[in-house]
């Protein structure tokens, strides 16, 4: 049984309840013999194939590859955040545990001065969630304010449109937190741009060459004593070399 | 349907550092533990081993190895007049999602408290008077020990963790390169320092220059290879710098994993429940007594177990909801201060500022979890606050933890544009940069800062949240401006051309800004069993057979990490519950 057949049989024994409450042992005595990896700790690789997961909207799609390469351009530095995968990493980081809220406390109300009494922006809604309504109301104000859709702006004024929404001079609903949607993609661009390359963005790990980070390397012993020289080490991804 | 285990001697509330820290003693000593734990087995090498931990997006980002807040939070308000709102997404409170608590994924800072800490009331008044310890909002009480009574158990977890630093004070004895400003220590720490790198370099060269006293702040990424008294080996730290949020795979930093449960999980006489959450402390009919817990396991079944001894070793914010929950002691009224439990909430407040040193190249990479300089020339009353307008003060200390290129993404000069061709570029150019002083400043307890169950928001098994009322004292603002103004000079001095200050405490206090993951108090200890919920073998004053321990425990906090003072009083509770109270069960203190 390979590795995907064995999650399949184990989400099985799930679904039935009783066999899996036997299946899983909770109670320990002894030091656990196996010392296999656990499998859930391996990292979940972005999902590729070339279709987008949870982006399927023509127009939504656009629409964020435009913002994403307004927030990190190609340029003289690298290539921009969509040449660098940072889209195949936003869909997969949306169709897995980020993207369904899965960690987040999601029962209501959400009380009016919420925001302002915690100095942050909570949510109940999913990212995933944010990310339908947000797209969506950014088309709709660059189709109301244009007469174009965004992803056809000039690139200045769709960095006009970034900037107010960033400063919250803009609003694109009265139901979106625009600065906070804002800040949402500024934040997983960045993410995409800089993670390992498993998940989908940094290829070739342009994000870690253009600030000279060596990646997923654990041993800097050899380089601990050459304090403030200038290392010059290749980078390195979680993703195993051929 | 509920089921009922066989009967414990002893039961362990959550297996972090201080529930694997009792096991181990009492086990040794002969009685049966069980644990329970609400996360699942993790250990170091089938968990984060060097294939899986080096990844910032999953453990640094996302947080993977926290307990979520969809099933650990609370909610908040500063003040009394509010209704408190639930933190929905990560904040300050970083509990463990596993076995071995947050004890698994901390950065690895190993302080001692200072003397001052333990009596600060007394030490406050004999000092500065009355006045000054009673200002009308602190509630400073004393923790009824001392240091000197915690050393021998300082020093016994220090072995344990097999902590790296230099001794500043060996019985009176000032040692150069030590902190000399700490507290007396009866010996060296078991392996030496950590490497100087060139943060450290630079803030050190600078604050000698201006007469302050630096060092290596010790930490438990151990810098040798090292056998600890239970017989567990652990290797020497390779500076990757994934450490806070990260488990490790090297066998390098301390942990319950790393340290204790090889030679724990051995003990036939010890057994532990895993991914089951113990949802109250059974009391006797005549409330004099606990006769176990209840707890439901990862299928939703409840179960009982009984024990002749429960110790609540659980996080600080779950130590306090598990007495409220199970209705032991007194709740806290702000209104009159009566009652104890949930009294004494305290954070930390910090400021510092963030530099950026032209020509610099810190290849911030290279790093460790705790690795740092400190000084504490301005941390608890090792300066004269006679004409100052606060109490205690912080470390003040740079760092050599990582480079972590996602989240060092927001450490730009100010005026650096954050997206587009020019954040690129700004990143380009200081990302090599970039270093920072924090402020690790001391937190005072106030009359309001208290914890108690929230009127209208459950956790997933329909008990009530633990709702947090809290705001900083003019005490610690006053405090973390003036620590702010002394790492400005510093970082000029240090030669930085683009400096940014900050200041958590200029504005109110949040769970949702990361000032810091220290959170103490709600179930303090006290000489008095009118301002304390334990004595001070943090046995509960109202049933004698439970014991917490827990940095809910801390009466105030200090301008240090928690977790060393944590684990030396799990050590001395421990041996006090095997060497007198199974001898002649009752109150450990008489009143």
């Amino acid at each position: 049984m390979n590795r995907r057949e064995a999650l399949k049989s184990l989400s099985a024994l799930i679904a039935t309840g009783a066999v899996a409450a036997s299946a899983r042992a909770s109670e320990m005595q002894g030091y656990p013999s196996n010392l296999a990896v656990a499998d859930e700790f391996l990292p979940r690789p972005a999902m590729d194939g070339g279709k987008m997961h949870v982006l399927t909207d023509e127009t939504a799609l656009k629409t964020v590859t435009a913002v994403f390469d307004r927030l990190i351009p190609a340029d003289d530095l690298g290539p921009s955040a969509s040449e660098a995968g940072c889209i195949v990493f936003l869909d997969s980081q949306l169709a897995d545990r980020f993207g369904q809220g899965a960690q987040l406390y999601r029962e209501g109300p959400k009380l009016p001065g919420a925001d302002e009494l915690t100095q942050a922006p909570q949510f109940i809604a999913t990212p995933r969630e944010r990310y339908e309504t947000g797209l969506k109301a950014l088309e709709a104000y660059a189709q109301q304010t244009d007469g174009a859709a965004f992803a056809d702006l000039q690139p200045d004024r769709q960095d006009e449109i970034l900037q107010g929404m960033e400063e919250g001079s803009i609003s694109l609903a009265d139901d979106i937190n625009t600065k906070a949607f804002f800040e949402l993609m500024l934040q997983n661009v960045r993410e995409g741009y800089f993670s390992d390359p498993i998940y989908g963005g940094n290829k070739d790990m342009v994000g870690w060459k253009l600030i000279g980070f060596p990646g997923a390397r654990y041993d800097y012993r050899l380089y601990a004593d050459r304090v403030g020289q200038k290392l010059d080490l290749e980078s390195i991804s979680l993703i195993p070399l051929d | 349907m509920m089921t009922t285990n066989s009967k414990a001697d002893v039961i362990v509330v959550g297996l972090g550092w201080a529930g694997s820290l009792m096991a181990e003693e009492l086990t040794r000593a002969g009685l049966n533990v069980v644990a329970i734990d609400r996360g699942p087995w993790i250990d170091t090498s089938t968990h984060t081993p060097p294939a899986v931990d080096p990844d910032e997006l999953r453990w640094g980002i996302r947080k993977e190895l926290f307990s979520p807040p969809k099933d650990n939070t609370l909610t908040f308000r500063n003040t009394l007049d509010q209704t408190a709102v639930p933190q929905r997404d990560f904040g300050i409170f970083e509990l463990g999602g596993g076995v071995g608590g947050a004890g698994f994924h901390w950065a690895g800072m190993a302080w001692r408290f200072n003397p001052y800490d333990f009596e600060i009331r007394s030490k406050t008044i004999e000092r500065y008077g009355i006045d000054r310890a009673e200002d009308g909002e602190l509630q400073l009480q004393d923790w009824g020990i001392t240091y000197d009574e915690l050393e021998p158990f300082y020093d016994r977890w220090e072995r344990i963790a097999g902590i790296s630093g230099k001794a500043g004070n060996l019985n009176g004895e000032k040692i150069e390169g030590g902190n000399v400003l700490e507290g007396p220590r009866s010996r060296d720490y078991p392996t030496p320092p950590l490497k100087t790198l060139r943060s450290m370099e630079v803030f050190n060269e600078a604050t000698e220059r201006m007469g302050y006293h630096p060092f290596t702040i010790p930490v438990a990424n151990i810098s040798q290879a090292y056998v600890n008294p239970l017989g567990v080996s652990m290797g020497a730290c390779s500076y990757c710098g994934f450490c806070l949020g990260f488990g490790c795979g090297n066998f390098s930093k301390s942990s319950p994993q790393a340290c204790i449960f090889p030679a724990l999980m051995r003990r036939s006489n010890f057994r532990l429940l895993t991914e089951s959450c113990v949802t109250r402390v059974n009391k006797a009919p005549d409330g004099q007594t606990v006769t176990g817990v209840t707890y439901v396991d990862a299928h939703g079944k409840e179960h009982v177990q009984e024990g002749d001894i429960v110790c609540i070793t659980a996080f600080q914010i779950d130590s306090t909801r598990l007495m409220l929950l199970s209705g032991i002691g007194q709740p806290y009224d702000p209104r009159d201060q009566s009652g104890v439990v949930g009294r004494n909430f305290s954070f930390q407040t910090v400021s510092g500022v963030d530099m950026w040193i032209e020509g610099e190249q810190m290849n911030p990479f290279i790093g460790a979890g705790g690795l740092g300089s400190q000084i504490d020339d301005f941390n608890a009353d090792n300066f004269d606050h006679s004409d100052l307008d606060f109490l205690h003060g912080a470390g003040m200390l740079t760092l050599a933890r990582d480079g972590m290129p996602i989240s060092k993404a927001n450490k730009l000069p100010q005026g650096s544009p954050r997206w587009g061709s020019g954040f690129k570029q700004a990143y380009k150019d200081h990302y090599q940069t970039y270093t920072t002083i924090f402020n690790q400043g001391s937190s005072m307890p106030i009359k309001h800062g208290y914890l108690d169950l929230d009127p209208n928001y459950k956790d997933k098994f329909g008990q009530p949240l633990l709702r947090l009322t809290y705001d900083y004292s003019q005490s610690d603002r006053n405090m973390a401006k003036f620590t702010m103004d002394r790492s400005i000079e510093i970082a000029k001095e240090m030669g930085a051309q683009h400096i940014t200050p900050f200041n958590f405490a200029d504005k109110p206090f949040t769970t949702s800004i990361i000032a810091s993951d220290h959170v103490i108090g709600g179930t303090p200890m006290g000489a008095d069993p009118r301002t304390s919920v334990v004595n001070p073998y943090l046995q509960s004053w109202d049933c004698h057979n439970l014991f917490i321990c827990s940095a809910s425990v801390f009466p105030m906090n200090s301008g240090y990490n928690p977790t060393e003072t944590v684990g030396a009083l799990a050590i001395r509770t421990a041996q006090a519950i095997h060497q007198q109270y199974i001898q002649n069960p009752g109150a450990l203190v008489k009143v």
